[in-house]
């Protein structure tokens, strides 16, 4: 019971928000291409989800791969030492470009 | 004589002999290497290269261009940049023992076709920039030069289609025209060709033939037509369209810089209609007096969500520092009518023109009208904007504008928000039913702005959208001119400014008229503005 508790918690370190591309263009290879060199600044693993599929937010192709367009709800995570700092200027950047 | 249709994306005539435009694109044959580490090197050594290269063709794009039409070339440093692209390749050339010319080509036939099955058109054109830059690391890993860009005459340059790397590479002075088998107007060929004043042709499909390399063509950018061969008489019309296309640009060219005043010494201004902030371009090359009529429906039309107030704020304010001190008047949302947009959630009208449309929209839906009027008047902080409203009909709804533009005006002042508390307002006169009120709305507001299309559609009672009536539908009806000329009076009467915009604004045998009428602007599309400035300073016939 306990240790499964230990784990739960463990998964929920991880930080995490979800956003709504309001962007017409959706998630287009120029800011994309800028999305993922502001993701290459920080130590953590930075992941993009959209449904079932996830990709590298660190890695252009992936992320173009997941063909995020105008209206699709994604979740950003972060897991690592600077995982803050990376959701912050992740979660503006968003706000900003889409 | 042989007659190629496609589709014409940038318009002017040209003549010259057709050169194709030579790849090697066959797939690279696969050859067995002994050190696969070594090979890896020599793949790291041409990928440094051609990002170096790609560095350069950025700066040198970006002066020629812009940072909109370079940027294409950080995508591609990007890409060569990307660990998958790179591991790929490394993965070949160890588990295969291949070449890394192979390595690379296969890489990229792999990740072109994961674009090309997107159903994404923007997308889907990535798979033309990922074969792209793959193409130039094989050229450095090959020693080749590639394509063949040497030509000593000028000449009309044939492809299937060009990517932004093979038009960074020519020698646009050498070009006359473009012609492209695949490509649409918002490909690439078709970008650079305006933005550039080259004719070009698109999409002319697989008539376009090898073999005609090194005849002499005719290209019609305007019609998106391409003459082969062609026939004596068909030649001599042609080159009189060419002498007579050169000679009006040359004369239309001195009018440039000049001012407009009229008769009584009232100083007249050419202004430009837009429909996104894409059209400055276009703007700034016709050497327009200001915006007379900034469309704001691009930012609600082909998406599935409300624009936000900082989204509209951006894009206005991106107009108005372009202009600088020059006036851009913007057009508060209409939609409706022929302009349709799902999420709005508007009931199908039987009779859309006279249905829930323009100004009706946000007297009904303030919420959407007040976001709006917050990044107006925010955005005109930073230049010279001025608010326009579509569609009035009556003297309360102006009331009822000017209360809610009231309301806006003060949650602004309340949270600290910088605007423009001075910012005009003016209405169109698009209705018969404003134009003979005009004497009681014109104490109402700053300016009067006449919007000739919907005016004449329901003077007239003439469906525009309709082909068969379009018999009936007279441009210079008396009774469309008495209201134009009623509304100028009674604008005048009260010491506001009056301009047109609708397609009589253009029209060189009333511009004239118009002027001593007293209005005071005249806002077209930025292609007439040279024309209509010509027709008024010189009043001769070209």
């Amino acid at each position: 019971m306990r240790l499964s508790k230990v784990n739960e918690g463990e998964v929920m370190i991880m930080k995490e928000f979800q956003y709504t591309i309001k962007d017409p263009n959706g998630l287009h290879a120029r800011p994309a291409g800028l999305l993922v060199k502001e993701a290459q600044k920080y130590q953590s693993s930075v992941k993009i989800t959209k449904g079932e599929k996830s990709a590298d937010l660190k890695r252009l192709f992936a992320v173009m791969g997941l063909n995020v367009k105008c209206g699709d709800t994604v979740t950003i995570t972060a897991d690592g030492p600077d995982e803050d700092q990376a959701m912050n200027t992740l979660k503006e950047f968003f706000m900003s470009n889409f | 004589m042989i007659i190629l249709h496609g589709e014409g994306v940038s318009r002017g005539l040209a003549f010259g002999r057709l050169r194709f435009l030579k790849r090697d694109d066959r797939p690279f044959p696969k050859l067995e290497i002994s050190d696969p580490e070594a090979e890896i090197l020599r793949f790291e050594k041409s990928r440094n290269e051609a990002i170096e290269q790609l560095e350069q063709l950025y700066n040198e794009t970006k002066n020629i261009l812009g940072e909109d039409q370079a940027f294409l070339f950080k995508t591609h440093q990007m890409m060569l940049e990307d660990q998958d692209f790179c591991e790929s390749v490394n993965a070949i050339i160890r588990s295969e023992k291949a070449n890394a010319e192979y390595a690379v080509d296969r890489t990229a036939l792999q990740f072109s076709e994961m674009f090309a099955q997107m159903d994404d058109e923007y997308l889907k054109e990535r798979a033309s920039d990922v074969m792209d830059v793959s193409r130039r690391v094989i050229r450095i890993l090959t020693g080749k030069a590639g394509e063949d860009f040497a030509w000593t005459e000028p000449v009309i340059i044939a492809a299937d289609d060009l990517a932004p790397s093979e038009t960074a590479r020519l020698d646009t002075s050498r070009v006359l025209a473009f012609i492209t088998s695949r490509g649409s107007s918002n490909s690439h060929t078709a970008i650079f060709a305006r933005t550039l004043e080259i004719p070009a042709v698109v999409g002319l499909g697989e008539c376009l033939l090898e073999e005609y390399e090194g005849k002499e063509v005719f290209v019609d950018g305007e019609a998106g037509e391409v003459y082969l061969e062609a026939d004596q008489d068909t030649f001599a019309e042609l080159q009189r369209r060419m002498t007579a296309e050169h000679d009006r640009k040359k004369y239309l060219e001195q009018f440039r810089g000049r001012k407009v005043y009229s008769p009584d010494g009232r100083r007249v201004l050419l202004c430009a209609n837009i429909g996104s902030p894409k059209d400055l371009t276009a703007v700034q090359a016709n050497d327009a007096d200001g915006i007379g009529l900034f469309r704001s429906e691009f930012l609600y039309l082909g998406r599935s969500s409300y624009p936000t107030e900082q989204e509209q704020y951006e894009a206005y304010r991106k107009v108005a520092e372009a202009m600088g001190d020059r006036m851009v008047v913007i057009r508060t949302l209409d939609i409706g009518a022929d302009k349709q947009v799902d999420y709005f959630q508007l009931p199908k009208d039987e009779n859309p023109a006279m249905g829930m449309r323009g100004i009706r929209i946000c007297l009904t839906q303030p919420d959407i009208f007040k976001t709006q009027l917050r990044a107006l008047y925010r955005a005109a902080a930073h230049g010279n904007i001025a608010i326009m409203f579509p569609m009035i009909t009556s003297v309360n709804e102006v009331r009822k504008i000017k209360e809610i533009c009231a309301q806006v005006r003060s949650e602004l002042k309340a949270e600290g928000e910088p605007f423009c508390e001075k910012t005009q307002l003016g209405i169109m006169i698009e209705t018969p039913a404003a134009a003979v009120i005009s004497d009681q709305l014109a104490t109402e507001v700053d300016f009067f702005s006449i919007g000739t299309n919907d005016l004449t559609q329901y003077t007239l009672a003439v469906d525009r959208q309709n082909a068969a009536v379009k018999p009936f539908l007279e441009p210079h009806h008396e009774a469309v001119l008495r209201l134009i000329r009623m509304t100028v009076e009674n604008a005048r009467k009260a010491g506001i400014w009056v301009g047109i915009c609708g397609e009589l604004a253009a029209d060189i045998s009333l511009a004239k008229s118009f002027i001593d009428m007293g209005v005071d602007e005249l806002s077209m599309a930025p292609g007439s503005i040279l024309e209509v400035k010509a027709r008024i300073l010189d009043g001769s016939d070209f």
